[in-house]
């Protein structure tokens, strides 16, 4: 455990002392782990933090750790979305977010456990097996940035970066008891980003505080001509830093508090709300009516892109290989022996899903559907500024719990997916706890409206102290 | 007359053109002068498909595709939309081909074409916009191979696939159709044709209404013809012999000159086509008017234009029409000589002798074909002797005044020539005598004797005028 547990405090340190000592510090930290939350350290994080002390950096995270989950491209460091196919495989260029950070001062320190590719909720199915959950050793992390929420509740390093495609990184900032934002489709740059389903995916942070959150979206949110789907949009996240929801509206949506939901997940969350309404916050009930399509549309959908982004890990080019009689031989050996049953799963699924015949059936009405959870969301943040839901329906299960039921740990995302279909921003901060567990609040905004998430989540955790709630070996 | 179409041979075209005049490929900045590269030295993360890595759309690729689509008469979409078109093949970085679907940039065209029987119109269903796969190169042989290389240098190449209807009757339609096709590109400078690879056609062939044969593997345009005559004639004797055609691909081998089944309609692809998620659509249809006003005079227009305005034959403006270059390479002698002089040593003389040599209009300079027609119409020099210079130029190099002095081609003064005629009749009374009998054979017998005393010099069809009438004198 650091003795950081934000980036101005890390920022202080290295002003009375060293971005080096802060370096040193955290990679310490993580060699001495027994998360397995990080796959890979950085061979280059002490040189960058020394030449930041050598150089001087006025950049917003001048010597600030950062964790990478393991699908961010990083030139010179390995990037293998924790699948076996892709081992040994060093990117020659850097995501754009990368490239950001860097600018930023930002030290990468090495990349964070995850599903393979991306596909789950629990970084069970990564090849480096599963990251523990720094709360309870025996229960998961969520996922798919599990590596990325459980480094930084377990101070293994202060800010994280993820991705989430169906609810990836406010999943486990539920399990974990951080911050996580999935921002607005199109609000941060994919290029470099390993494709899962592309027209889900966005790059999120993920931290202890709102406050970092902000910082870190300065810095890697904004256009990129190499992602034709980034927007220009400017924004200051930080000018939303402030303790003030008087007059919010917020919406309740019914449907987010179905069966199955923990009972005292629901209390948690119900308090949160009525604490917003204790410092002016007004909320109403209401109805996002196609959410229970949500799921299966996005399941869908994501699996039908994700079966043609997984086309190109063949062995001809990089990563693993089986050699075979010939080049169909070499790339079915390779593709069998080098992913995971739950990447083998989505691609066949999704490969049937867009094959002649299903088509329509399937792939078509899925967009279909995906346009009627899009207008469930315009029309009720037509009437509210954010809504509020839990993030997960129940706390953290235990390793092994459901990996062999994979429709049980699909149904876990029914409340983080709509938001990837409809492309809004949504974020999970903790508010409170179940059997010493944590518990996530979803605050969910209208699109490119960050920054009144971000204002309401601020102002939660000025008024609260759920987030000063930490895991028994790091408090 | 009309063209019966004895065998009811009906064949439709896909040409892809690569639009290797673009300065960058379809959905990267890497640079498309690759040719005398070394493998894999014209690449990113985005044309060699590596992770991570995401497609930006070419707008200049866009807009000589709407260019082409302009050219060809037809409608252009309101907004570009691609799909992935997916299957494996190791050319193929990402596992999928980005290419266009349901939206073409193109719509319903046509080209026009000289038929069988005249005028005939072919139709286009369409162009579409896709990349260019990389290449596989095998160490030594293909059959003794001992491993394929793959070399990414063209991958990610904007192709434009330029889909007919089946309107050619015969393998000559085709050819007509591609050497139409050609000429019309070639007039939009958004390729150049003479490198490897940059039009590649595939054909569809039935025979007698029934079903159609795709043919693979097509890389030139004499290939295509040949690839259809075998094609048809083996679909007859396949029906004479009492056997059925079924729908099928097939690949032509072009040193056997044969075509052989690649698969059947059961083994088709699924290609499990769906929309490119990493693309946005760009709208175009507002950018139409701008584009249409950069299109050139095409063929058929300046072929039309020609006839009017330089008053020359049919045959003259067709050869000087269908390329772009020799149009131009004309039109500049036109402006200097008479445009009548220029059509016949443009088109009849250079062209049939830069042919042979299998050479372009850009051979030969502007300069030197007018000093020798100047030379010719001055009466310096005779017309053989401008051939002659032509083909010294051609063959050996070396400006017109030096190869007249070295050849001594100059023609010789008139005088000269009148005294050799007059010696000729004078020294050769039995053959004029012969002349004046009817005897026609002994006028050449004469001017070949004054031939003989200039040493050929003097212009044979004004010395046998001037031996006439002498020996009317």
């Amino acid at each position: 455990m650091a003795k950081w547990t934000n980036i101005s405090q890390i920022k202080q340190s290295i002003e009375s002392g060293s971005a080096e000592e802060v370096t040193t510090s955290y990679l310490d930290i993580i060699g001495k782990s027994k998360m397995n939350g990080f796959v890979a350290v950085s061979d280059e994080a002490i040189n960058d933090a020394r030449k930041i002390d050598a150089d001087g950096h006025d950049g917003a995270l001048a010597g600030v750790p950062i964790a990478i989950k393991d699908n961010i491209s990083t030139k010179g460091l390995s990037t293998s979305c924790g699948s076996k196919i892709l081992h040994g495989y060093v990117p020659p260029y850097n995501a754009h977010v990368i490239e950001k950070l860097k600018d930023a001062g930002a030290i990468v320190i090495g990349k964070a456990n995850m599903d393979e590719f991306a596909m789950g909720t629990s970084t069970e199915s990564s090849t480096y097996g599963p990251t523990l959950n720094p709360w309870d050793k025996e229960r998961v992390p969520g996922g798919s940035s599990g590596g990325s929420a459980a480094v930084v509740a377990a101070g293994e390093a202060p800010v994280s970066l993820g991705s989430d495609t169906g609810g990836s990184v406010r999943c486990p900032a539920a399990y974990c008891g951080v911050v996580g934002l999935k921002p607005t489709y199109g609000a941060v740059s994919r290029y470099g980003l390993v494709s899962y389903a592309n027209s889900l995916d966005q790059i999120g942070p993920l931290a202890t505080n709102v406050s970092d959150i902000a910082t870190v979206m300065d810095v890697v949110g904004g256009y990129d001509a190499r992602d034709s789907t980034s927007m220009k949009h400017e924004n200051n996240y930080h000018d939303a830093l402030k303790d003030d929801v008087d007059g919010l509206k917020i919406g309740v949506p019914e449907e987010y508090f179905g069966e199955g939901i923990d009972e005292n997940v629901e209390k948690s969350v119900w308090d949160a709300i009525q604490k917003f309404e204790d410092m002016g916050a007004s909320y109403e009930k209401v109805s996002l009516p196609h959410t229970k399509y949500a799921l299966a549309s996005y399941y869908i959908i994501a699996m039908s892109e994700a079966s043609s982004n997984l086309a190109r890990f063949d062995g001809t080019r990089y990563g693993h290989r089986v050699d075979g009689d010939n080049w169909h031989d070499m790339a079915s050996k390779t593709r069998a022996d080098g992913f995971g049953d739950e990447v083998k799963r989505r691609v066949l699924l999704g490969t049937y899903a867009l094959s002649a015949g299903y088509h329509d059936k399937y792939y078509l009405k899925a967009l279909k559907v995906r346009t009627l959870v899009k207008q469930d969301f315009d029309k009720a943040l037509a009437n509210v500024d954010v809504l509020m839901a839990p993030t997960m329906p129940a706390p953290a299960f235990k390793i092994g719990e459901k990996i062999d039921d994979p429709l049980s740990l699909y149904l876990a995302d029914v409340n983080t997916v709509p938001i990837n279909l409809a492309g809004v921003p949504s974020m999970s901060v903790p508010c409170g706890m179940t059997d010493g567990l944590p518990v996530g609040l979803q605050i969910i905004g209208n699109h490119f409206d960050e920054n009144t998430i971000i204002r309401a989540a601020y102002s939660f955790e000025q008024n609260t102290d759920h987030h000063n709630n930490k895991p028994p070996e790091v408090a | 007359m009309v063209y019966e179409n004895p065998d009811g041979v009906r064949i439709g075209l896909e040409v892809h053109v690569q639009l290797n005049k673009l300065n960058t490929k379809l959905f990267c900045g890497c640079s498309t002068d690759y040719h005398d590269s070394d493998a894999n030295t014209h690449v990113c993360p985005v044309c060699l498909g590596l992770p991570g890595a995401l497609p930006v759309l070419n707008e200049r690729a866009v807009e000589f595709a709407m260019k082409i689509g302009l050219a060809l008469g037809c409608d252009i979409v309101e907004q570009t939309q691609f799909h992935r078109k997916n299957y494996y093949y190791p050319d193929l970085p990402k596992g999928f081909q980005t290419t266009q679907y349901d939206f073409p940039i193109a719509g319903e065209g046509k080209v026009v074409i000289e038929g069988e029987d005249g005028e005939r119109d072919i139709g286009i269903t369409r162009a579409h916009m896709e990349e260019d796969p990389g290449r596989l190169q095998h160490i030594g042989s293909i059959d003794k191979s001992k491993g394929t290389l793959i070399n990414y240098n063209r991958s990610g190449m904007t192709l434009i696939e330029i889909v007919s209807e089946p309107d050619m009757r015969s393998p000559k339609e085709a050819r007509r159709y591609l050497d139409k096709l050609r000429s019309i590109l070639d007039y939009l400078d958004v390729f150049n044709g003479d490198l490897e690879g940059a039009m590649r056609v595939d054909a569809n062939v039935s025979v007698f209404m029934g079903e159609r044969v795709e043919v693979k593997n097509i890389s030139s345009f004499k290939g295509a013809e040949r690839a259809l005559l075998y094609e048809i004639m083996r679909q007859k004797n396949q029906i004479r012999r009492g056997g059925e055609i079924t729908m099928e691909t097939r690949h032509f081998d072009e040193a056997m000159g044969v075509t052989l089944s690649m698969r059947t309609k059961e083994t088709e692809n699924d290609y499990r086509y769906f929309p490119e998620p990493d693309l946005v659509p760009m709208r175009v249809a507002g950018r139409v008017p701008d584009v249409a006003a950069t299109l050139p005079e095409l063929p058929d227009a300046k072929r039309k234009r020609f006839l009017e305005q330089y008053e020359m034959s049919n045959m003259h403006a067709k050869a000087l029409t269908s390329h772009i270059r020799v149009a131009n390479f004309y039109e500049d002698v036109a402006a200097k000589v008479s445009p009548k002089d220029a059509a016949v040593w443009v088109a009849d003389i250079l062209k049939g002798e830069l042919n042979y040599r299998d050479l372009g209009i850009d051979a030969f300079t502007l300069d030197d074909i007018i000093e020798i027609i100047e030379l010719v119409i001055g009466n310096k020099i005779t017309e053989q002797s401008g051939v002659e210079i032509i083909r010294a130029i051609l063959d050996e190099g070396g400006k017109p005044q030096d190869i007249v002095q070295a050849k001594g081609l100059l023609k010789v003064e008139d005088d000269i020539v009148a005294n050799a005629v007059g010696e000729a009749v004078t020294e050769n009374p039995e053959a004029v005598a012969d002349y004046l009998a009817g005897k026609e054979k002994s006028l050449n017998f004469i001017v070949g004797k004054v031939m003989q005393k200039t040493r050929g010099r003097a212009d044979a069809k004004e010395a046998r005028e001037m031996v006439l009438a002498k020996m009317r004198s």
